[in-house]
């Protein structure tokens, strides 16, 4: 296929996303029942009936929900404006932001651990076929993946305090709170030790199980043989032949699985009670804040459509088969 | 006898021939049903019923007591027996796991038929719609649309909202499967012979599509199940379950909640993680090997075996 035309289609699919996740949204948030005026400020704040008309119209909810008040809202989406949170009464954006580092940095952390574990491992496992090292890789992934990932929190968690003297929860510890970040690494590192560690066991099965697939799959193709035939060691034919190719999923991959990630950090930041989106969701969960939960949802989901389509770019530069024509 | 029945049994028969020899399948029908059976006759393993509390000689409840002769698995933080809770969790955590998981194949099975049969715009639209639900994250999505239909405040329980909900969204990855088989299965000989003595669509589908897919159908539920029964857990975990019909997952979020982790009561956290683990464990193995039975697929490769077959000159 032609680069442009695949590079085309990509953004023509990402749009088509973006649309769907938008509408959703919005519509989601018309179906809350009761007065609309009451979702933008919240249940149970006492207004006055003057206050509530001026509201309405300059919320703009006085005029038809399509197409008028959907344009508003996205206009205002667009624009970074999500709402005010019942809960906080704070700016949405302005929340979610404060929080977005925080989860980035672990996730991002869980991620590059995982990969490089997963990656190595299950090139072992493809390579060393059937052996022990197979064998255990692959239970490894089946039990890592029948795991639920807040109970592997919890155990990590009970075990890690009592036994290793780790802290429960959160990111920094009370006294050194407001600190300038690189005067407290020690702490951070040591709070962040958990948390990371679930999210590796989390995400490394699926890496090696691809890995382990993709390696063999490679392996059995005929350049193989001829470069064994020419006489190279194992190791070179792996090296130079086999890991370049065998990689290539690895990276779709990341892509794919960035929603199942932001799955993992919901859990895992809820159990550790560590300061990010995830838990900022979990929280407006329990406390009934649409505005916050249908902010982070937008951010997130957009966030996910963008990293895939950003994935989708890297791999045109990676497959020659999408460069060829 | 009826023909038919004769030759479903002697297709069984088989089938368990090729299985008893496959041990990871056996160990998954096994985790499978001795979880099944413990739900089923919950009652009569237990002298308890899940919301009974224990007390002391003077009337005082036990609340977080280790494990002993009275309480297998000991009690939570409101003196009621653990173990007692996790075989009538086991009824609701499966129910809803079964439930999702066979609304999603349903599904799945459907669009994944269409989509295969009839190409063109159908397929295209169908496939696009799979290709949106696959990048749309799916926590976010399930609790946003949990909350505001729990803030309809319609009078359903929470578990039929969590039924619908994760049924709806898992039946991406079986239309994909059943669509891919399909689109083989058209091409063959007896179906054109079939069309070409006049059949209907109708008719091709039921008679000579769907027996050919049902067995991969099959296999795929179990998988299903498995995600299904963690998804549920999940989701009784950030506390979007029944507090009054307790799942695994929820007995976890009362666990969490009422600090039986900094109260070291592991017999309170410990059980219900190992139980899902049990359940989808099961599912895996088991629809894992009923897959591969169904459709092999041998890779060896040439790095494999001895090193010595090249030999230095």
């Amino acid at each position: 296929m032609n680069r442009r035309d695949y590079l085309l289609r990509k953004i023509f699919f990402s749009l088509v996303t973006l649309a769907v996740v938008v509408v959703l949204n919005f519509l989601l948030f018309r179906v809350l029942p009761g007065d609309p005026v009451r979702a933008v400020i919240g249940r149970n704040v006492r207004i006055s009936a003057d206050t509530q008309q001026a509201l309405r119209e300059q919320f703009g909810l006085d005029r038809p929900v399509f197409p008028d008040q959907f344009l508003t809202a996205l206009g205002q989406w667009a624009r970074g404006n999500l709402g005010v949170s019942w809960s906080l009464r704070k700016p949405v954006s302005e929340v979610l932001l404060a929080k977005l580092g925080n989860t980035l940095l672990l996730i991002g952390l869980g991620q590059i651990l995982s990969i490089i574990l997963g990656v190595a491992l299950g090139l072992l496992a493809g390579w060393k076929r059937k052996t022990a090292v197979d064998v255990g890789a692959l239970t490894f992934s089946l039990i890592a993946w029948a795991i639920p990932t807040f109970w592997l929190g919890i155990i990590l968690l009970a075990a890690g305090s009592t036994w290793l003297g780790l802290p429960t929860g959160g990111i920094v510890s009370p006294s050194n709170v407001g600190k300038p970040l690189y005067t407290v690494l020690p702490d951070v590192t040591h709070h962040l030790i958990l948390p990371t560690l679930t999210l590796t066991i989390l995400y490394m099965g699926e890496y090696m199980l691809i890995m382990r697939s993709s390696i063999m799959e490679v392996l059995g193709e005929d350049y193989i043989l001829t470069a064994k035939a020419k006489g190279m060691s194992h190791w070179q034919v792996l090296r130079k032949h086999a890991l370049k190719n065998a990689m290539l999923p690895i990276v779709t991959l990341i892509a794919i699985n960035l929603g199942f990630t932001v799955s993992g950090a919901i859990y895992v930041e809820t159990v550790f009670s560590y300061d990010g989106l995830g838990k900022m969701f979990q929280t407006a969960l329990v406390k009934q804040d649409y505005p916050l939960l249908q902010g982070a949802f937008l951010l997130l989901a957009v966030s996910v459509i963008l990293a895939n389509f950003l994935a989708d770019i890297l791999y045109t530069y990676l497959d020659p088969r999408v460069k060829a024509s | 006898m009826n023909p038919r029945w004769l030759l479903l049994k002697r297709n069984l028969l088989d089938f368990w021939k090729t299985f008893r020899r496959n041990r990871m399948g056996l160990a998954g029908a096994f985790l499978v049903l001795t979880a099944i059976l413990a739900a089923v006759f919950a009652p009569l393993l237990t002298p308890y019923t899940p919301t009974e509390t224990m007390r002391d000689a003077e009337g005082r409840a036990l609340t977080f007591a280790p494990p002993s002769v009275h309480a297998p698995l000991g009690t939570d933080d409101a003196g009621r027996d653990v173990w007692t809770q996790l075989v009538y969790g086991a009824r609701i955590s499966l129910t809803v796991g079964f439930l999702a998981g066979f609304i999603a194949m349903f599904i799945g099975s459907l669009f994944g038929i269409t989509a295969g049969y009839f190409g063109g715009w159908v397929d295209n639209l169908l496939m696009r719609l799979t290709d949106v639900l696959l990048v749309i994250p799916d926590l976010p999505l399930i609790l946003v649309l949990v909350a505001t239909v729990r803030q309809l405040e319609l009078k359903v329980s929470p578990l039929v909202i969590l039924i619908l909900v994760i049924g709806l969204l898992y039946w991406t990855s079986t239309a994909r499967l059943i669509r891919s088989q399909v689109l083989t299965i058209k091409e063959r000989q007896y179906v054109y012979r079939a069309r070409a003595i006049g059949a209907g669509n109708w008719h091709i589908v039921r008679k000579h599509i769907l027996p050919q897919i049902m067995p991969l159908i099959v296999a795929n539920t179990v998988l299903i199940l498995s995600t299904a029964i963690l998804i549920e857990s999940g989701l009784a975990f950030l506390g979007l379950g029944d507090p009054t019909q307790p799942s695994w997952g929820t007995m976890l979020n009362f666990a969490f909640d009422r600090n039986a982790v900094s109260n070291g009561a592991w017999w309170f956290y410990l059980p219900p993680g190992l139980a899902i683990i049990w359940a989808t464990l099961g599912c895996v193995l088991l629809g894992n090997v009923l897959e591969e039975m169904l459709n092999p697929r041998l890779a060896s490769h040439h790095l494999e075996g001895e090193q010595s077959i090249v030999t230095q000159p």
